[in-house]
């Protein structure tokens, strides 16, 4: 009797222990909907094989309502999320404020030092590590062959702005529906003021000086929007104040954009032939410099990080470590092509002469290697970040600032109208948010 | 003559309201269009209302990619539970209203209705502190106890208007006939508001089907209804429109077909009293 009962118990001893072992940890990951994302969706088989005990469970949300959403829980500690993918502008904010978890200890199969130096050094605060790039992105031109040599002009690789202002004045065609140059005209800090911000860098103006003053009123900024203003006016579409990375895209798919400044990102799909009627024609340049040293080219990475109130640190890391490994981007090409590799973010994958051969790998690589969001303008400023200011305040004063300048591009206000608008604007929020004493 | 004049302005009439009715649905059929045209189709400049290329691949592919029976089954059970209990709270509120109304019942009317004017946003975080403190994040039942007391203002407001439509002698007659109060609301009140109630009901469950703030900031995987569905096919970069307005199609579709048959219901409910 006392037999059977010890086997009993025994047995139930076992069983829950072996309960214990396979016990599923599940993590929601928060992310946006794009197609690198989607991709990794899709890929789920191979991490759930490598990873038995983890479940993941998505949740997909537009750009700006994930940050709104992670933003709450984050700063509430809720903890809904335990992997998060956000961008080059939250990491240095978010780690600052003590809601990111460190990331120097994943596995040493993740290979730290093999991750690009300029998108590593976006996502490092005093020397630890926030985010995992899933993918980086600069900025370059692209443009359409044929029509240059149509036009009889060749845009260099690494232009000037007077290069392009005469490549856009050559090649513009509107009759034929052919515009010379598509640059961002749509309000938002991560529309036309990101464009506006890496413009501005290459003329030599910044957003702030050492105190925290806007700059608005410089002749730089002048410089910059009178120059931005008459390049659209003159040579760009119907409407482009209305045209985001969205609108230009689809406006070049369609060949009618002679040039475009805009994320490197999009070379995959100008160089598809099933989305592009004009894939062999697209030929691409480093964004353009005024001479003096900086060139108009910005850096940005979507990033996973996992958030301090996350109560599953452990399967979070395992699951950033697959999803940002040199072994996912293997995985990616062997199943969809080298083509649809994550880009942006890893030394080795500029390194492999399958994807070097790509033809926008090499102008891909040397835009985000010329990016410096430590020292982004040619005079000494007070922030970090490229193409934003990374402070909390950015995003809606930028977005302000935006709407102005859109409606300078549209013909509502001056360019001297709009630059002193932004500055009072800016003066007075810089004050109310006590930067400016 | 007075024939002809007659025939002449029912056809103006009519003209109109179709064109009305066609500008306030242009919408909704252009984003049902898309949903059938590939990406690139989608965005075409200058915009095609008909392509060459229909497909269907929009549609499978948002269904492949999400599980819409979930975010479905979320939203009926958060709208329909949601306008259930906002009635159960408001049939006896508007009844106190309409019939044994204060000197201040004008002024609380006003005070609920004034709620609804503040922007949502404005109170974002000390509501979510208050889910995540009570476990209600991300939870069916916090979604309807979350749209209820959004929309219980505009349910007892509608409910109070149709209570006042009643003639009180009918509900003195039932209580000298020996009603109590619960047979008074149950057994008269209810059954002759019952056309107000159903309009009630129906406008309820569209508002709650078609929120899409509080649906999506207190909800993440188990609870998030179809306004996250859709909001997880829009992004800032990519072609997605296609996508995008077939998962809308998708979401549309169950509460578009709810209000075709239930439309004499709801325009009967939404004009009572309208011509007295």
């Amino acid at each position: 009797m006392t037999k059977t009962l010890r086997a009993l118990l025994g047995a139930t001893a076992l069983a829950a222990l072996a309960g214990a072992a396979i016990a599923e940890t599940t993590i929601t990951v928060a992310t946006v909907n794009n197609g690198d994302m989607v991709r990794m969706q899709g890929l789920m088989d191979d991490f759930y094989a490598k990873n038995p005990d983890i479940k993941v469970e998505w949740v997909t949300l537009e750009e700006n309502v994930l940050r709104q959403n992670v933003t709450t829980d984050i700063a509430t500690g809720g903890g809904q999320y335990d992997v998060i993918t956000i961008g080059t502008y939250e990491v240095p904010i978010w780690a600052k404020q003590g809601w990111l978890e460190g990331l120097n200890d994943l596995p040493a199969d993740y290979d730290i030092d093999d991750l690009l130096p300029a998108i590593r050094g976006g996502l490092t605060v005093d020397g630890t590590l926030y985010a995992s790039p899933f993918y980086g992105e600069s900025s370059f031109v692209n443009y359409r062959k044929d029509l240059a040599e149509k036009a009889g002009i060749t845009i260099p690789d690494a232009p000037s702005w007077d290069e392009i202002k005469a490549a856009a004045a050559a090649m513009t065609d509107t009759e034929a529906g052919i515009y010379g140059i598509c640059l961002r005209g749509k309000a938002g800090w991560g529309e036309n003021m990101a464009f506006l911000t890496t413009m501005a860098n290459s003329y030599g103006a910044r957003w702030f000086d050492e105190n925290w003053q806007p700059q608005f009123d410089s002749p730089e900024w002048k410089a910059v929007m009178t120059d931005y203003v008459e390049l659209l006016t003159k040579y760009g579409p119907p409407g482009a104040s209305n045209n985001g990375y969205n609108e230009n895209l689809t406006l070049s798919l369609q060949g009618k954009c002679a040039m475009r400044m805009d994320a490197t990102v999009s070379a995959g799909s100008l160089t598809d032939p099933a989305q592009s009627e004009f894939a062999d024609q697209v030929g691409f340049a480093l964004a353009p410099d005024a001479g003096l040293g900086k060139r108009a080219n910005w850096l940005w990475a979507w990033s996973l990080a996992i958030p301090a109130s996350s109560d599953a640190k452990e399967a979070s890391k395992a699951f950033v470590n697959w999803a940002t490994n040199k072994d996912y981007i293997a995985l990616v090409a062997s199943k969809e092509g080298w083509r649809n590799a994550p880009p942006g973010t890893r030394t080795s994958l500029y390194a492999n002469p399958e994807y070097a051969a790509l033809p926008f790998a090499k102008m891909t690589i040397d835009s985000i290697n010329a990016a410096d969001p430590t020292n982004p303008a040619t005079k000494p400023v007070p922030y970090v970040g490229v193409q934003f200011v990374a402070i909390p305040e950015f995003a809606g004063l930028a977005t302000s600032v935006g709407e102005i300048f859109s409606a300078a591009l549209a013909g509502q206000k001056t360019v001297d109208e709009a630059l002193a608008e932004a500055q009072a604007l800016s003066v007075e929020e810089m004050t109310a948010a006590g930067y400016i004493q | 003559m007075a024939r002809a004049v007659s025939r002449r302005h029912k056809v103006v009439v009519t003209l109109a309201a179709w064109s009305v009715a066609l500008i306030i649905f242009f919408p909704v059929l252009w984003m049902i269009l898309t949903s059938f045209k590939t990406e690139t189709s989608a965005v075409a400049s200058p915009p095609q209302l008909f392509t060459a290329d229909w497909t269907l691949e929009n549609y499978a592919e948002v269904w492949a990619r999400s599980d819409y029976p979930r975010f479905f089954g979320n939203s009926v059970v958060i709208s329909v539970g949601s306008t259930l209990l906002g009635l159960a709270i408001a049939i006896p509120a508007a009844w106190a209203m309409a019939f044994v109304p204060g000197k201040r019942t004008k002024d609380l009317l006003m005070w609920m209705l004034s709620t609804k004017m503040m922007p949502a946003v404005a109170v974002m975080i000390p509501v979510y502190l208050i889910f995540l403190r009570t476990g209600l994040i991300d939870t069916r039942i916090g979604l309807v106890i979350a749209l209820m007391l959004m929309n219980l203002p505009i349910i007892i407001w509608m409910l109070y208007t149709y209570f006042k439509e009643i003639p009180a002698e009918i509900l003195e007659a039932a209580r000298m006939d020996g009603a109590g109060l619960w047979g008074e609301i149950v057994h008269v009140l209810t059954p002759m508001a019952l056309p107000g109630i159903a309009s009630t009901m129906l406008l309820n469950i569209i508002l709650a089907w078609n929120e899409a703030f509080w649906t999506i900031v207190l909800t993440t995987t188990n609870a998030a209804p179809l306004s996250a569905f859709i909001a997880s096919f829009s992004a800032p970069q990519g072609l997605f429109y296609a996508k995008l307005s077939a998962a809308s199609a998708m979401a549309i579709l169950p509460i578009l077909i709810l209000g075709w048959f239930s439309q004499k219901q709801l325009v009967r409910g939404l004009t009572f009293g309208a011509v007295k």
